[in-house]
C-alpha cells in the first residue's frame, strides 16, 4: 500500500463541458500523438492493421444517449485520469510506482517501479488506467507534465494536448484548488459536478452539465396586423404597403 | 512501506518539443486548417493547430491530430507501376518514373491528336482544381471534374443562381452576433474546425441551436433542439416556414426590395416565348412597377415598387411582381404546416412554433452595428441592421434529387428574413458574392484534336444556348453534365462517367485518368458494378475502356483496376495552394488563400501529383505549359503557382504579389511569394475594413475593392434571384421555344423541374418505383473522425471507428421483431448488403442510417483480411444504383435533374433479419485485393515514439 502525500493547495485538473462536445475524438487523437513520444511514451498500438486493434489511450470519448425519443439526448463524455484527491490507484500499489505529486497533485506512474500487476486499474473505478503489454506497465494521463511547465512552448499553449486542440472549447485547465481560478469559476457558475462522489476518492477533475435550452418567444407576431384568420387573401395586405429604398 | 515512486522519477518537464517546426496546410480532410508540424530527426514528433491560421485559430480536430499515422501508412504506394495481369488481378510490376510518364505521354499524346473529348480526366476530393481543370482545358477535353458532382453541387448551385454564395467554402453563420441559428443535414460535416467553434461560441453566448437531421448524433447531439425530420423531406418544411411567415406577415419587404429581385416584373404570356422572362428595358436591364410612374428600372434609387398586383406595360405585356408569384406559390394550401407534417414526420404545431421563433429573433430582435456604410445607390447610412438568425446546410439536403429546389428554397427563406450578409445573420466569405450566375458558359463545344478549350470547363449555364449538347440534344461530355439531363452540372457528374464509359454513352474514350478518387469502392454508387465496367472486355479481349491511368498516394481499392499507378506524396510532402482561382480559404472577414509546403522528405520513389500534371503537360506540348522552343515552361508546380498567370497580373495566390510583394490578388509574380507565405505560415489574408464586412451584394466600397483585387470583373449590385431567370429559360425550351430543343424523353423533365421558383417533389427515384416494399429511408454520414478524411485507413482512427453496423430506430425495430446486434440484410430495388443492427433512440423513425466509408475491401489498404473493416465493415453503396429504374429510353442518372448532384440520399430499404447461420460477416465481400509488389508489411505492434532518445 502506498501512501498518499499530504494533500498540497493546488489541484491541476481539467474542466470538461459536456454542452459543448461533440465527441469529434480531437482530444483523444492529439492526446495520442503528444504522448506516444511524450513522458510516459510510446502509447503502443497492437494489431495496429489487423484485427483486433487496440491501443494505449489516456483520452477516451464515449458516446451514448440518456432519455428516450426526442427527449433524450446523445452525449459524448471524454474520459480520463481524473487526478483524485484520493486516489485507489496510488494506495493500492505495491511497489510505490503509482504515486501522487504534492506540489500540484497531478496521478502519475513511474514506469521503473512498475511491475505490471494492474492492482490500480481494478481498483480506479473510472477506468482511466492503460495497461501497456508491450511494455508490462502501467500508463495514465500525465496532465501533460511536460507540456504545462515546458518553457519551450509559448506560455498560451502551456495547457495539456486535449485543452489546446479541443475545437468546441469544451475542455478548460487550471487549478482548482485555488477557488480564484478561472476554472473554478467557471465550475461555480455552470453548476460543474464531480463524478460518483459517492466512492469517496474526491476526483479534482470536474464536468459541465449541459445548459437549459434558451427561450424563445414563439407567440404571436406583436406588432402584426390582423390576425391571419381575419384575412381571406394574405396577398392583399401588400397591395397598398409603400416600400422604398 | 513502498518506496515513493515520484522520489526517483525522471521527468524532464521542459523538453524541446523537436528540432525543427514547419508550418502548412492540413488535408486530412477538406477543412483547410494551417498547421504548425513538430520535427524530430526528420520525424513528425507532433502537429498542431496554427494559432494564427484564420481558418483554425490554433485548434485541430481528431483527423489533423491522427495525422502522423497517414503520413506513416504502410499502404503508401512505393514507386510508378505498370500493370502486367489482368484488372483487378494485383498483377504489376514496379517501373522507373522515365518509363511511366513515357507510357502515360504516348496514351495521352494519341488521344490529344486524334479526339481529346477521349480523355476523361477526373479527380476527386482535389484541392488543386484551379491546376486540374485548366490542364483539362490546355488538354483540349471537356471532360473533366472532380467530386463535386456526387457531394454537394446541389449546395452550390442552389447558392450560386441565387444569392451568389452558399454555405461552407462559400458563406458562413456570422459567428459572433447570430441569436438562433437552424442546421439543415449537417451531420458531422463541412466544415470541421469552424463549425465545432462557432457552435461553441454561440452556445456561450445563449443562442438557439436548432438542428434538422434525420439523425441525432455529432452537431444534433449538441443542439438545443433535434428535428428529427424524414429525409428528403427539408425542402417541404423550409416552403411551410415561408408559408408561415408570409401568412403572418412576417416578411422583411425593406430587404426584398433593396436586395433581391421581388420587384421585378416578370412577363405573364402562357404559351408565349418570353413567357415567365423579366420585363426589361431595349438595354435588357428589367423594370419594376414604382407606385407613382409605372414601370421604371428596376435599379432605380428612389424606386418604391408595387409588390402585388398584374399591370399591362406601354407595349402590351402583362406583367406581375416576383414577390406576388413568390408568395402567391407558397400561401398555397400544401405548403401549410399541416399539410406538409405527416411527409416530413414533423408536427404541424412544431413548425409552425419553428417559424414563429425565427420571426421573433429576426423582427423583435434586430441587431444594430454602429458601423458607417454606403449602398450601391450612393447613400450613406450611419449603422448596419441585421437579422441575428442563420442558417447552415450541407449534404444531408444536398445529396438528394430534390435537393438543388430545397436549397434555393432555404436561400429563399433567408431572403424573406432579410437575412443575407446583415449583422447576424448568414455571411458571405470573400470572394463571394458572385455575380448570379458568374461568367460565361462552360467550355467543351467545338473540341478538336490538338486545341485548348477557351475558358473554364466547369462554369455556369445561363440558358439552352450554354448547353454541351449536340444539336439532336445528346451530350457532349463522357458524364452528361450541362445536358439536358442536367442543365446546370457546374461540378459534372463523377459518379455516371465510368458506367457512361463502359456504355459508349454517348461514345467511347480511350483513356480514364483520375486522382485521388476511391471509384472502384466508396466513392461508387454500386461499386460492384463500376468494378465490371473498369473490367468490361470487347469480344476480342481489349478492355472497353482501353487505357486507365490513376495517382494516389495509398494503395485504394481503385487501384488494382488501372493500367498505370502515377503514386502520389501525403500532404505533408508537397507543395499545394488552396487557391484564390478555386476554393480559396476566405471568410466573412475577407479574402484569403494558402498553400502546403513540404515538410517531410519522401522516402519512396513518389513524385506530387501536381509536379507530374505539369510535367506531362510540357510533354504533350500543351500551350500554357510549353515555352515557345518547345521545352517545358514550369520547373515544377512551385514554379506555376509563382509564375502562372491566368489573366495578366492574376496567379493562383493573391498574396504578395508584384516583384516586391507589395500587391494584392493582382500584380506581377512575385519570384519570393512562396517565401512570403511560408514566413507568414503558408497563408495569405486581407481584412476587409468595418464598412465593407455586411450587405456586400449591395455594399459600394466592398464591390469596387473586391473588383480592384480581382475577384470579380464588375461593382454592380449583385441582385439576389428569387425568381431564377435560366431555370426558366429552359423550361420554355421544353415548351418548344427556341432552337436549342430537349430530346422528347427529356422534354417534360425539364419542364417540370427547371422551375423559376422552389418547388418540392417527392425524389426521382422513389417516384420511380414501387417503394411499398422499401418502407426505410436509408441514409450515410462519415463519422466526425473521418469525414471527408480521404487516405481513410488510419492506425489510429481505425481504433475509433473500425467496423460499422446499420442504426435504426429502437420503438421502429422492437414493432419489426428486431433486436440490438441482429444481423440483418438491408435489401433496396438493385441489391442487398449484410450489416449488423444497433438500435438508437435518436433517429427518425422511418430512417436507417451508418457510417460510410469505413468498410473496406480485404487487402486493400495493407489492412489484413480478416481485420473488422472487410468483415463487418459494411458499405450501403452496395444497394445505391447508379442509375433511375429502368425507364422507355436512355437510362438516367440516379441524380438531381437540374444539377445531376448524386442522390445518395434517396435510397428506400427493407431490414430483415438474416437467416440462421449467415451472421457474423458481412456480404458482398468481393475477392481479396493483392498488394502492389515491394509494399512493406504492416507491423504487428505500433510503438511510434520519436523522442525515445531523450528519455
Amino acid at each position: 500500500m502506498t501512501s498518499l502525500p499530504q494533500p498540497g493547495a493546488k489541484k491541476l485538473g481539467l474542466v470538461i463541458d459536456l454542452d459543448t462536445c461533440v465527441g469529434c475524438q480531437a482530444c483523444a487523437t492529439n492526446c495520442k500523438e503528444w504522448n506516444t513520444s511524450g513522458h510516459m511514451g510510446p502509447l503502443p498500438d497492437q494489431h495496429p492493421y489487423s484485427a483486433g486493434q487496440e491501443g494505449v489511450w489516456f483520452n477516451r470519448v464515449h458516446s451514448y444517449e440518456a432519455g428516450d425519443g426526442e427527449a433524450g439526448r446523445t452525449v459524448h463524455f471524454p474520459r480520463s485520469c481524473l487526478h483524485c484527491e484520493t486516489p485507489a490507484c496510488v494506495t493500492v500499489c505495491p511497489t510505490g510506482a503509482s504515486y501522487k505529486r504534492a506540489e500540484d497533485g497531478i496521478v502519475l506512474v513511474n514506469t521503473d517501479m512498475c511491475i505490471g500487476c494492474q492492482l490500480c486499474a481494478w481498483a480506479c473505478p473510472y477506468g482511466a488506467r492503460e495497461f501497456d503489454e508491450d511494455q508490462g506497465v502501467m500508463k495514465k494521463c500525465t496532465l501533460c507534465i511536460d507540456r504545462i511547465y515546458n518553457e519551450e512552448i509559448p506560455e498560451a499553449r502551456r495547457v495539456p494536448a486535449c485543452v489546446s486542440t479541443c475545437p468546441a472549447n469544451a475542455r478548460h485547465f487550471g487549478d482548482l484548488g485555488d477557488p480564484d481560478s478561472d476554472v473554478s469559476k467557471l465550475v461555480a457558475e455552470r453548476g460543474g459536478f464531480e463524478l460518483m462522489p459517492e466512492l469517496g476518492y474526491k476526483p479534482v477533475n470536474r464536468y459541465l452539465p449541459p445548459r437549459r435550452a434558451p427561450k424563445v418567444d414563439a407567440g404571436p407576431p406583436k406588432d402584426a396586423g390582423p390576425l391571419p384568420s381575419q384575412i381571406t387573401n394574405p396577398l392583399l395586405r401588400w397591395v397598398d404597403k409603400v416600400l422604398s429604398r | 512501506m513502498p518506496a515513493d515512486g515520484g522520489a526517483t522519477d525522471r521527468i524532464i518537464t521542459s523538453a524541446p518539443i523537436g528540432d525543427e517546426v514547419k508550418t502548412t496546410t492540413c488535408y486530412m480532410c477538406a477543412c483547410r486548417c494551417g498547421i504548425r508540424v513538430h520535427l524530430k530527426d526528420g520525424r513528425v514528433r507532433y502537429i498542431e493547430g496554427n494559432p494564427d491560421h484564420p481558418v483554425n485559430k490554433g485548434v485541430l480536430c481528431g483527423k489533423g491530430s491522427a495525422g502522423i499515422m497517414t503520413q506513416y501508412s504502410p499502404a503508401r504506394l512505393q514507386a510508378p507501376l505498370k500493370r502486367v495481369g489482368p484488372r483487378g488481378s494485383g498483377e504489376y510490376a514496379e517501373i522507373s518514373w522515365d518509363e511511366a510518364m513515357e507510357i502515360a505521354t504516348g496514351w495521352l499524346k494519341h488521344v490529344r491528336e486524334t479526339d481529346p473529348r477521349k480523355l476523361a480526366f477526373f479527380t476527386g476530393r482535389d484541392q488543386s482544381q484551379s491546376l486540374t481543370g485548366f490542364w483539362a482545358a490546355q488538354f483540349g477535353t471537356p471532360n473533366f471534374a472532380a467530386h463535386g458532382g456526387f457531394c454537394s453541387v446541389n449546395m452550390a448551385a442552389g447558392g450560386l443562381y441565387t444569392i451568389g454564395g452558399s454555405f461552407w467554402e462559400f458563406g458562413e453563420p456570422d459567428w459572433e452576433h447570430s441569436k438562433y441559428l437552424m442546421i439543415f443535414g449537417v451531420a458531422e460535416d463541412h466544415d470541421s474546425n469552424p463549425i465545432k467553434t462557432g457552435l461553441a461560441a454561440l452556445k456561450k453566448r445563449g443562442s438557439k441551436i436548432v438542428s434538422v437531421n434525420p439523425v441525432r448524433t455529432g452537431y444534433s447531439a449538441i443542439a438545443d433542439e433535434w428535428v428529427g425530420i424524414r429525409p428528403g423531406t427539408d425542402g417541404l418544411f423550409i416552403m411551410a416556414l415561408i408559408h408561415e411567415l408570409i401568412r403572418t406577415d412576417r416578411v422583411d419587404g425593406e430587404f426584398l426590395v433593396r436586395y433581391t429581385n421581388a420587384p421585378w416584373l416578370v412577363v405573364r404570356n402562357p404559351g408565349g416565348a418570353d413567357d415567365g422572362l423579366f420585363a426589361r428595358d431595349a438595354d435588357g436591364k428589367p423594370l419594376a412597377w414604382d407606385r407613382a410612374r409605372g414601370a421604371i428600372l428596376a435599379e432605380t434609387a428612389d424606386l418604391s415598387p408595387v409588390l402585388v398586383g398584374e399591370f399591362t406595360l406601354p407595349d402590351g405585356r402583362r406583367v406581375q411582381p416576383v414577390f406576388h408569384l413568390m408568395a402567391e406559390r407558397y400561401l398555397g394550401a400544401e405548403y401549410a404546416p399541416e399539410a406538409v407534417a405527416e411527409r416530413c414526420g414533423l408536427d404541424a404545431d412544431r413548425i409552425r412554433r419553428l417559424a414563429a421563433e425565427i420571426a421573433d429573433i429576426a423582427f423583435n430582435h434586430p441587431l444594430t452595428l454602429d458601423i458607417p456604410w454606403t449602398d450601391v445607390w450612393g447613400r450613406k447610412h450611419g449603422t448596419m441592421v441585421g437579422r441575428p438568425i442563420s442558417f447552415h446546410a450541407m449534404r444531408g439536403i444536398s445529396a438528394h434529387s430534390n435537393g438543388f429546389h430545397t436549397c434555393r428554397a432555404l436561400h429563399l427563406l433567408q431572403m424573406i428574413l432579410g437575412a443575407v450578409d446583415t449583422p447576424g445573420s448568414w455571411r458571405y466569405k470573400s470572394p463571394f458574392p458572385r455575380p448570379i450566375p458568374p461568367g460565361p458558359g462552360p467550355a467543351g463545344k467545338g473540341a478538336k484534336p490538338n486545341t485548348p478549350l477557351a475558358g473554364n470547363i466547369l462554369s455556369f449555364t445561363h440558358g439552352p444556348d450554354d448547353l454541351l449538347v449536340e444539336d439532336d440534344g445528346t451530350p457532349l461530355r463522357i458524364d452528361h453534365s450541362f445536358s439536358w439531363e442536367a442543365p446546370l452540372g457546374l461540378h459534372g457528374m463523377m459518379h455516371t462517367v465510368i458506367g457512361n464509359a463502359a456504355a459508349g454513352n454517348p461514345y467511347k474514350i480511350d483513356t480514364l485518368f483520375m486522382f485521388m478518387a476511391n471509384m472502384a469502392w466508396n466513392s461508387a454508387m454500386n461499386p460492384l458494378e463500376t468494378i465490371a465496367c473498369l473490367t468490361a472486355q470487347e469480344e476480342n479481349g481489349d478492355y472497353v475502356i482501353p487505357h486507365v491511368i490513376y495517382s494516389d498516394a495509398y494503395f485504394s481499392e481503385t487501384v488494382p483496376y488501372a493500367d498505370l499507378i502515377l503514386p502520389d506524396t501525403t500532404y505533408l510532402e508537397r507543395w499545394d495552394a488552396i487557391s484564390i482561382l478555386d476554393r480559396p480559404i476566405g471568410s466573412s472577414h475577407g479574402p484569403g488563400d494558402a498553400i502546403r509546403q513540404p515538410v517531410i522528405r519522401p522516402d519512396r520513389d513518389v513524385r506530387p501529383f501536381q509536379d507530374v500534371l505539369i510535367a506531362l503537360g510540357a510533354r504533350l506540348g500543351l500551350p500554357a505549359f510549353t515555352k515557345e522552343d518547345g521545352s517545358p515552361k514550369f520547373k515544377d508546380y512551385p514554379d506555376y503557382l509563382t509564375n502562372h498567370q491566368r489573366t495578366p497580373g492574376v496567379g493562383p495566390l493573391a498574396g504578395w504579389r508584384g516583384e516586391d510583394g507589395s500587391k494584392k490578388g493582382v500584380g506581377e509574380p512575385n519570384p519570393d511569394q512562396l517565401k512570403r507565405y511560408v514566413e507568414n505560415g503558408c497563408f495569405w489574408r486581407h481584412h476587409l475594413a468595418p464598412e465593407e464586412s455586411y450587405f456586400k451584394h449591395a455594399n459600394a466600397t466592398y464591390l469596387a475593392n473586391s473588383k480592384a483585387m480581382g475577384m470579380q470583373g464588375q461593382s454592380n449590385q449583385i441582385v439576389l434571384q428569387i425568381w431564377s431567370e435560366p431555370l426558366q429559360k429552359f423550361r420554355l425550351a421544353a415548351e418548344g421555344h427556341g432552337a436549342k430543343q430537349p430530346p422528347e424523353h427529356l422534354r417534360e423533365r425539364v419542364r417540370t423541374y427547371c422551375d423559376p421558383l422552389p418547388i418540392w417533389y417527392t425524389p426521382l427515384e422513389q417516384q420511380q418505383h414501387d417503394t411499398e416494399p422499401f418502407p426505410l429511408s436509408a441514409v450515410t454520414q462519415r463519422p466526425m473522425a473521418m469525414y471527408h478524411s480521404w487516405g481513410s485507413m488510419n492506425a489510429w482512427l481505425r481504433q475509433i471507428h473500425g467496423s460499422n453496423k446499420l442504426y435504426m430506430s429502437r420503438e421502429r425495430a422492437t414493432a419489426e421483431g428486431l433486436a440490438q446486434d441482429d444481423w440483418v440484410w438491408v435489401e433496396s430495388r438493385s441489391g442487398r448488403v449484410k450489416a449488423q443492427l444497433s438500435l438508437m433512440e435518436g433517429v427518425n423513425r422511418d430512417t436507417v442510417w451508418t457510417w460510410n466509408a469505413i468498410g473496406k475491401r480485404a487487402g486493400a489498404w495493407m489492412l489484413s483480411p480478416d481485420a473488422a473493416e472487410a468483415q463487418r465493415g459494411f458499405l450501403l453503396n452496395h444497394v445505391i444504383s447508379e442509375w433511375l429504374p429502368a425507364q422507355t429510353g436512355p437510362r438516367l442518372a440516379n441524380a438531381d435533374p437540374v444539377t445531376g448532384q448524386a442522390a445518395w440520399y434517396d435510397l428506400r430499404v427493407k431490414v430483415t433479419k438474416v437467416a440462421p447461420g449467415e451472421e457474423g460477416i458481412t456480404d458482398p465481400l468481393p475477392t481479396m485485393l493483392k498488394p502492389p509488389p515491394d509494399m512493406p508489411a504492416p507491423p504487428d505492434i505500433l510503438r511510434y515514439d520519436v523522442a525515445e532518445t531523450r528519455r
